[in-house]
C-alpha cells in the first residue's frame, strides 16, 4: 500500500487510512476481509482466533496454514479474548475501529466488544452469519455500534468510517473550545506538522481526532470538514478536577502554564487540551475580573508554604455560644478560577469535652464578596485539640473530617465545599505542638462561594457534623493566607477573631497591592495559650483591621491573581466555584446566623 | 454440451486447447455452478475482488474453505454414537459460516437445515442433515477442483504466451 497522494487530494481519499482491527475465527473471512481492507484502502490488521482443534499441533498446522495465505504483516493469531485485549493494548500503533465476529467458540466476541469499547473507546462493529433479533440486540447491549452479516460487503466495509466519524463527533462535543478558531487552529496546526509527512505518509485520515493524539503522530492531516457543526459542550469541572487543575497550574508556576502542560500534570483520562485551555482561559479571565474589582490595593506576598500547611499556632477559641458571633474568620479562598464570591467557613468540629472549648466560627459571608473581595484566605490550622477525648474525635486522627458545607449547585457554577482536615491528637498535651503533629494535615480551607446568595443562605447550610460540643482550641497564630484582594474588611465584616494577643507578628501587607496581588499573608499569632481561661471574655471580634494588614484592603481593578504560584492549594479539598452572578460589593454578615456553624476552625 | 466439454477436459488433462477455449470452460463452468445452486452472489464478489495483485485470491480462498469445511466434517462423523447437539451445532454453525465466505449456497443451506435438526435434539434428523450437507460439499469440491485446475492451465497459458 502506499499510494502517495497529494495533499490536494486528501479530501478525496477520506476514508482512506482508516485502520481496522478484524478479529474473527474464521480463516476463510479473515482471508476475504484483508482483501476487502485492502481495496477499501484502509489499514487493516487482522486477528486471528482460530477454534483450539484437538491438540496442539493440529493447531500449529492450522494457523500456519492460514498465515500462509495471509498477510503477515497484517495478521496476528490469538485465540483468547484476553489475549487480544493485550495485544490490542499493547499495539503501538492504534486502531480507528474494531470489527469482530461474535461467534467464536473459543473467544467470548461480546466480552471483546465490550471491553475493547471501554478500554480502548473504539468504536466497535460486529459481524456474524446470523442475523436473529436476539442476537443483534445482545450487540448492541454490548455497545456495539453496528452489526453487519456475513457474508459482508465492499459496500458495507466502505462505510464503517462513519462509526469512526459519529464517535469524533461526540467526543468534540464534549471538548469545551473556546471558538471554532481555536478548533481551525489546532486543526491546521496538526496539518502543518503533517502535511510532509502527508504526502508520503500511507495514513491519509481525514478525522479529528482527540487533542492528545497529536502527539501520536497518529494525526495524518486533519480536516474537520465541518467545523462549525461541532458542538461544544461543557466538560463539567468538578471540585475535585478543578482542584487538580489549580495544582497542577500552582506546580507550573503560573506564568509558565500552558494547557499542555496543565493536562499533562493533572494526568486525568479522558480531559483533553482543549478543555484544559478553556478552563484555563477562564480562570485567567476569573482572575483579572478579581483584579478589577478589588481595586488593586491588596496586596501580599503569597506565601509559598500555603497557609494549609502551616500552621503556627494554636486558636484558642471561646466556648460560649456568644463566641460564635465573636469568633469569625472569614475565609475566602479563592483558589481558583471563577469565583467570585467566596465564602469560607471553617469549620471543623469535633471533639468535645475540651477543658475549653470555644467553638470557633469562621464564618464566610460573603454574599457581596461576589464582586470584590475575593478574598482568599486560608485558614488553616493544624489542628490540635487538647485533650481531646478519642471517642469525640472520630474524625481525627489523621483523618479528614467531613465536613461539607452545603453546596448550592447552581447549574454548573456553585460553590462550597470544604473539607477539611483537622488532626487532632488527644495524646497531645495542652499545647500541642503543631508541629509535632504526626501527619499534620493541613487543614482545609474552605471555600464557599456563593454565587451571589444571601449570606443568609450560606446560614441555611448546616456543617455535616452536628455541632459538637465546643472545645478550646488553641492555635498559636493563624496564618490568614489572604488571596486576592481583600474587600475592606470593615465594610464586610468580614472578620477575623482572634483571641489573646493576637500579636500581628507575621502580618504583613505588601503595599504593593496596587499591581494587585494579592496573595495577602498574614499571620497572627496568639500567644496567649495561657490565656484560654480569659478567652471568653477577650474574644472579640478581631478585626482584620486591627492586624493592620488588612486595612487599605480594597479591591479595585481587576488584577490578576497570581497566588498560583505558591498556592499549593493541594490541601484544600472540594472546592466548588461558582461562577458569577454580579457581586454585590458587600460582605453581608449576619451574626445570629453563626449559631448554624458551630465549628471551630481547627488547627 | 457441458460435460461434455469437461469430460473432455478431464480426460486430456494436457490437450492444447486454445486460451480462449479455456476461459470458455470456465466460464461455463461456473455459469452452471450458479444455475444450479452450488454458488450464489458472494462468488461473485469474490471473483471481483481479484485482480492484478492477487491473482490467486479466489485459489487461496476456495483453499480455505476446502481446508476448514473438511476439518470440521471430519469432526461432526467422529462420535456419532453420543450425539453431544450444542457441540455439533456449534461446528455447523461454523462450517455455515465459512460456506457464507466462499458462497457455497447448498452447503450453506444444507447447514441451516442440519442446524434445525440440532436444536429439535433431533439425533436421527442430524445424521441425515449430515449426510445431506456432505454430498453437497464433495459435489462443490469436485467442481472447485476443475475450477481451479483450469485457472491454472489459463494462467499458464497466459505466462508462456507472454514469455
Amino acid at each position: 500500500m502506499g499510494n502517495p497522494l497529494p495533499a490536494s487530494r486528501a479530501a478525496e481519499a477520506f476514508p482512506a487510512g482508516l485502520r481496522v482491527l478484524i478479529v474473527d475465527d474464521d480463516a476463510t473471512w479473515l482471508k476475504i476481509l484483508e482483501k476487502m481492507l485492502r481495496k477499501c484502502s484502509y489499514q487493516g490488521r487482522l486477528l486471528f482466533a482460530p477454534t483450539i482443534a484437538r491438540g496442539g499441533a493440529a493447531l500449529l498446522l492450522r494457523v500456519s496454514s492460514v498465515l500462509s495465505v495471509l498477510d503477515r504483516d497484517f495478521v496476528t493469531t490469538c485465540s483468547l479474548a484476553t489475549d487480544a485485549l493485550h495485544i490490542l493494548r499493547e499495539r503501538k500503533a492504534r486502531f480507528d475501529i474494531v470489527i469482530s465476529d461474535v461467534n467464536m467458540p473459543d473467544m467470548d466476541g461480546f466480552k471483546l466488544l465490550e471491553h475493547v469499547g471501554l478500554e480502548m473507546d473504539l468504536p466497535v462493529i460486529m459481524m456474524s452469519i446470523d442475523g436473529e433479533t436476539s442476537r443483534v440486540m445482545k450487540g448492541v447491549q454490548h455497545g456495539a455500534c453496528d452489526y453487519l452479516l456475513k457474508p459482508v460487503r465492499m459496500k458495507e466495509l466502505r462505510n464503517i468510517w462513519q462509526h469512526v466519524y459519529r464517535k469524533k463527533m461526540q467526543e468534540l462535543k464534549e471538548v469545551e473550545t473556546h471558538s471554532i478558531d481555536e478548533v481551525i487552529n489546532i486543526l491546521r496546526n496538526g496539518s502543518e506538522d503533517d502535511e510532509d509527512r502527508h504526502l508520503t505518509d500511507e495514513t491519509e485520515m481525514s478525522f479529528m481526532r482527540k487533542r492528545k493524539d497529536v502527539d501520536n503522530k497518529e494525526f495524518g492531516d486533519q480536516e474537520l470538514n465541518d467545523p462549525s457543526t461541532v458542538k461544544k459542550a461543557r466538560v463539567v469541572w468538578s471540585v475535585d478536577l478543578h482542584q487538580k487543575f489549580v495544582n497542577a497550574v500552582d506546580q507550573i508556576g503560573f506564568d509558565k502554564v500552558g494547557p499542555k502542560k496543565i493536562l499533562d500534570l493533572m494526568n486525568v483520562p479522558g480531559l483533553t487540551r482543549e478543555n484544559v485551555a478553556s478552563h484555563l482561559q477562564k480562570y485567567r479571565l476569573y482572575l483579572s475580573r478579581l483584579q478589577k474589582q478589588n481595586g488593586g490595593t491588596c496586596g501580599g506576598n503569597m506565601q509559598s508554604d500555603h497557609i494549609n500547611k502551616t500552621i503556627k499556632g494554636k486558636f484558642g477559641l471561646k466556648s460560649s455560644t456568644n463566641m460564635q458571633q465573636d469568633w469569625e474568620l472569614t475565609k475566602y479562598a479563592c483558589t481558583t478560577e471563577n469565583f467570585r464570591t467566596h465564602g469560607i467557613v471553617a469549620n471543623v468540629a469535633h471533639v468535645s469535652e475540651m477543658n475549653r472549648v470555644a467553638p470557633a466560627q469562621v464564618i464566610a459571608s460573603k454574599k457581596g464578596l461576589v464582586n470584590g473581595a475575593q478574598l482568599g484566605l486560608f485558614l488553616s490550622f493544624k489542628g490540635m485539640l487538647p485533650s481531646i477525648k478519642e471517642k469525640a474525635c472520630k474524625p481525627l486522627h489523621d483523618e479528614r473530617p467531613v465536613m461539607q458545607l452545603m453546596q448550592y449547585p447552581e447549574q454548573e457554577n456553585y460553590s462550597i465545599s470544604e473539607g477539611y482536615s483537622c488532626l487532632a491528637n488527644p495524646d497531645q498535651d495542652h499545647e500541642p505542638c503543631f508541629d509535632h503533629l504526626p501527619s499534620s494535615q493541613p487543614l482545609v480551607t474552605l471555600a464557599t462561594c456563593t454565587n451571589g446568595k444571601d449570606m443568609k443562605d450560606l446560614y441555611e447550610m448546616k456543617p455535616l457534623q452536628p455541632a459538637m460540643p465546643p472545645m478550646a482550641c488553641m492555635i498559636d497564630s493563624v496564618s490568614i493566607q489572604v488571596k486576592h484582594g481583600l474587600v475592606n474588611l470593615q465594610d464586610t465584616g468580614a472578620i477575623c477573631k482572634l483571641e489573646g494577643s493576637p500579636c500581628i507578628e507575621d502580618c504583613y501587607v505588601d503595599e504593593t497591592c496596587n499591581q494587585g496581588c494579592f496573595p495577602l499573608t498574614c499571620e497572627v499569632s496568639l500567644k496567649s495559650k495561657s490565656d484560654l481561661d480569659s478567652m471568653p471574655e477577650d474574644l472579640h471580634l478581631y478585626s482584620v483591621q486591627k492586624l493592620g494588614c488588612l486595612e487599605n484592603v480594597s479591591c479595585s481593578g481587576p488584577e490578576i491573581y497570581q497566588y498560583i504560584d505558591s498556592v499549593p492549594a493541594s490541601e484544600v479539598q472540594s472546592i466548588n466555584w461558582c461562577e458569577g452572578s454580579e457581586p454585590s460589593g458587600e460582605y453581608l454578615y449576619d451574626p445570629v446566623d453563626y449559631s448554624l456553624i458551630d465549628e471551630y476552625l481547627f488547627a | 454440451m457441458l460435460p461434455l466439454c469437461s469430460r473432455v477436459l478431464l480426460s486430456h488433462p494436457f490437450s492444447p486447447m486454445s486460451l480462449m477455449a479455456l476461459r470458455e470452460q470456465l466460464n461455463m463452468l461456473v455459469n452452471s455452478m450458479y444455475i444450479e445452486g452450488l454458488l450464489d452472489q458472494q462468488f461473485q464478489q469474490l471473483q471481483m475482488l481479484q485482480d492484478a495483485s492477487s491473482p490467486g485470491f479466489v485459489a487461496e480462498v476456495i483453499n480455505l474453505f476446502c481446508e476448514d469445511a473438511e476439518r470440521i466434517l471430519t469432526e461432526l462423523t467422529k462420535d456419532q454414537a453420543v450425539v453431544d447437539f450444542q457441540k455439533v451445532d456449534a461446528y455447523v454453525h461454523q462450517l455455515k459460516g465459512s460456506s457464507s465466505s466462499v458462497g457455497a449456497q447448498n452447503v450453506k443451506l444444507a447447514c441451516i437445515q442440519f442446524r434445525q435438526f440440532c436444536e429439535e435434539n433431533n439425533k436421527d434428523g442430524c445424521l441425515n442433515a449430515l449426510n445431506v450437507v456432505k454430498h453437497h460439499y464433495y459435489l462443490l469440491r469436485n467442481k472447485f477442483d476443475t475450477m481451479l485446475q483450469l485457472e491454472q492451465r489459463i494462467q499458464a497459458y497466459d505466462s508462456k504466451q507472454q514469455n
